[in-house]
């Protein structure tokens, strides 16, 4: 009686991480069935693994926008912005660091911008972050007159941090672990966490009980910009190079990435789990189509399927 | 009843202030509209003051000065004898000043868990800021047991506040003021929506707050709530008070006429 009671409440608290995985599981049997020269061989994952984490990164920043009940458009240019003046330090200054700290700041400054336009003004996220990812996105191609930069750090430390391996595994999936069980303890086990989800969840309640609510919404912007960034700071390693339209068609891959997970779009609950898992799922869908044999124009539409799917399965679970 | 059952009242130079909380000539505007226009309101110690008036009459922009949510303009209020300055009093301030406030039920977060409902902006946590998750629930089911009379069935620390019925809710909010041991715990329309067992357990802890030697804002536009558990009752209309009465001078059916007619449109 006690283990059933316990089952039924670790379902209970587990159900969404349970069915995604288990549509995760299906699609990859899926994909193995279908071409299982590809899927069978570890090449394909180990390729997953090293371009997954850019979406997966910012997904991560996006997860803990949407627990604040809030949303954000405009990181796939922060990327870019964020990319170009870590490119720019780099080739000026010949520091490798000096460039990451640029581009960080960079991406939380533009954070904080929509931020404080979104708490202080008052305008809703979406407005603001749609207005400033063009005025972003405008900006980077201003300052590099559209051309791209080369970024050829070499062999040396920050290459090998952030674009080598590690036993093998790519570094990038590495970060993008480091960051996801980072992001969980913020969010879960930290107080800067629990102001995040309670706003999401009921602002009012959460300004009676003392907590300063825009500044909290500021921060969590400010990481959103920062997570933005260092997606850049790892395409850019990767690429050995920065390019003007870096970051695009990121943004829809990302909202599916958080979405598939089972993080809802109302505030308040949140899943890092299921970003992580979410990020592969959404990630490793065009390779599948394309070995599978389907032609490109397969893909967009097995994507809306699976995106559909998934939201339909979250929803009717947490009814 | 004497003055000096809180030795936190005795302030620099050994002088004794009556008062826990006195506000004089309050003015609250939200944008144009005038909210208060002029307030005198007072609670000392180890009264239980009823509020009491409709809606609009400017009862809870009252309160929320009181508890730090909104800034007064014009006016002066001390609370233990310390002048507030309204650009540096929050909610913060308040809860360190000992005032604690049961709001309706919507001051409670829905999906999250109870032990971070009673915690949220008091969190223990380590030096880094991260919350010690195990102290803070085990303090929640001490509060649960011996507070909230919470017994053992269905809710427990871990549970949501959506799955607790209106009363339980009033009870977690109740529990965490007396958790954190106010000194003046203010109470808005906490009654509304509960069941008349429900409002009897209130009540009760309205009348526990007496015993313990504490005070008590009781706001709600239901006088036969009010009257029984009041020492004296303060009538608000449109943004002013416009009576002040001591129970012993008063019955319930006069009280009840006397606030028809200080809020009978002139």
């Amino acid at each position: 009686m006690d283990s059933k009671l316990l089952n039924s409440k670790t379902w209970e608290k587990y159900k969404t991480q349970i069915a995604l995985i288990s549509i995760a599981i299906f699609v990859l049997l899926l994909f193995i069935i279908t071409s299982p020269a590809v899927f069978l061989s570890p090449q394909i994952y180990r390729s997953f693994l090293s371009t997954v984490p850019f979406v997966g990164v910012m997904a991560l920043g996006l997860t803990l926008i949407l627990a604040m009940g809030q949303i954000d458009l405009s990181f796939p240019a922060v990327m870019a912005l964020s990319g170009f003046v870590f490119a720019l330090t780099y080739q000026l200054s010949g520091s490798v660091f000096l460039g990451m700290l640029a581009c960080l700041l960079t991406g939380s400054f533009v954070g904080m911008l929509n931020g404080l336009l979104v708490t202080k003004i008052g305008i809703p996220a979406i407005v603001v972050t749609i207005g400033m990812q063009f005025f972003i996105r405008g900006l980077s191609n201003v300052l590099s007159q559209g051309s791209a930069l080369n970024m050829n750090v070499g062999d040396n430390i920050f290459y090998r941090l952030f674009a080598g391996d590690l036993f093998g595994i790519p570094a990038q999936a590495i970060w993008f672990v480091f960051l996801s069980i980072l992001l969980w303890a913020i969010l879960f086990r930290h107080k800067f966490g629990e102001h995040v989800l309670f706003t999401g969840d009921n602002e009012d309640a959460t300004r009676m009980m003392g907590i300063n609510v825009d500044k909290t919404k500021i921060i969590a912007f400010m990481i959103m910009g920062g997570a933005a960034a260092f997606a850049g700071i790892l395409d850019v390693f990767r690429m050995r190079t920065w390019w003007p339209t870096m970051g695009e068609g990121y943004l829809m891959m990302t909202v599916a990435t958080v979405f598939v997970g089972g993080t809802s779009m109302f505030g308040g609950e949140a899943t890092i789990l299921g970003t992580f898992i979410g990020a592969f799922l959404i990630g490793s869908l065009e390779a599948g189509i394309v070995a599978a044999g389907l032609s490109g124009f397969w893909t967009r539409l097995i994507y809306g399927l699976l995106i559909l799917v998934a939201v339909t399965i979250h929803t009717v679970m947490n009814r | 009843m004497g003055g000096l059952s809180w030795p936190l009242l005795v302030l620099g130079g050994g002088k004794i202030v009556d008062k826990l909380v006195e506000m004089k000539n309050i003015h609250k505007y939200y944008g144009r509209l005038k909210a208060l226009k002029g307030i005198d309101f007072s609670v000392g110690d180890n009264e239980i003051v009823g509020v009491l008036g409709d809606n609009g009459a400017g009862k809870s922009t009252l309160i929320k000065i009181i508890t730090g949510l909104h800034a007064f303009r014009e006016g002066e209020m001390y609370i233990k004898g310390e002048k507030i300055n309204p650009r540096h009093y929050s909610v913060k301030k308040a809860h360190q000043l000992g005032i604690e406030t049961v709001y309706q039920e919507q001051a409670l977060a829905e999906k999250q868990a109870l032990w971070r409902n009673i915690f949220l902006g008091r969190q223990k946590t380590n030096a880094l800021g991260f919350i010690k998750v195990k102290e803070e629930k085990e303090e929640t089911e001490k509060v649960m047991r011996e507070l909230m009379g919470f017994t053992g069935i269905g809710a427990n620390p871990d549970s949501n506040i959506k799955t607790l019925s209106g009363g339980e809710k009033q009870g977690v909010a109740i529990g965490r003021a007396m958790y954190f041991d106010a000194d003046l715990v203010i109470l808005d329309e906490p009654t509304m929506a509960l069941s008349l067992q429900e409002v009897d357990k209130v009540l009760n802890f309205i009348e526990s707050i007496k015993t313990r030697g504490k005070s008590c804002v009781y706001i709600s536009h239901n006088i036969s709530n009010v009257y029984p558990v009041s020492d004296r009752f303060v009538a608000m209309d449109r943004g002013k008070v416009v009576g002040r009465y001591n129970k012993d001078e008063i019955s319930l059916d006069q009280l009840n006429e006397e606030l028809i007619s200080v809020t009978k449109v002139k």
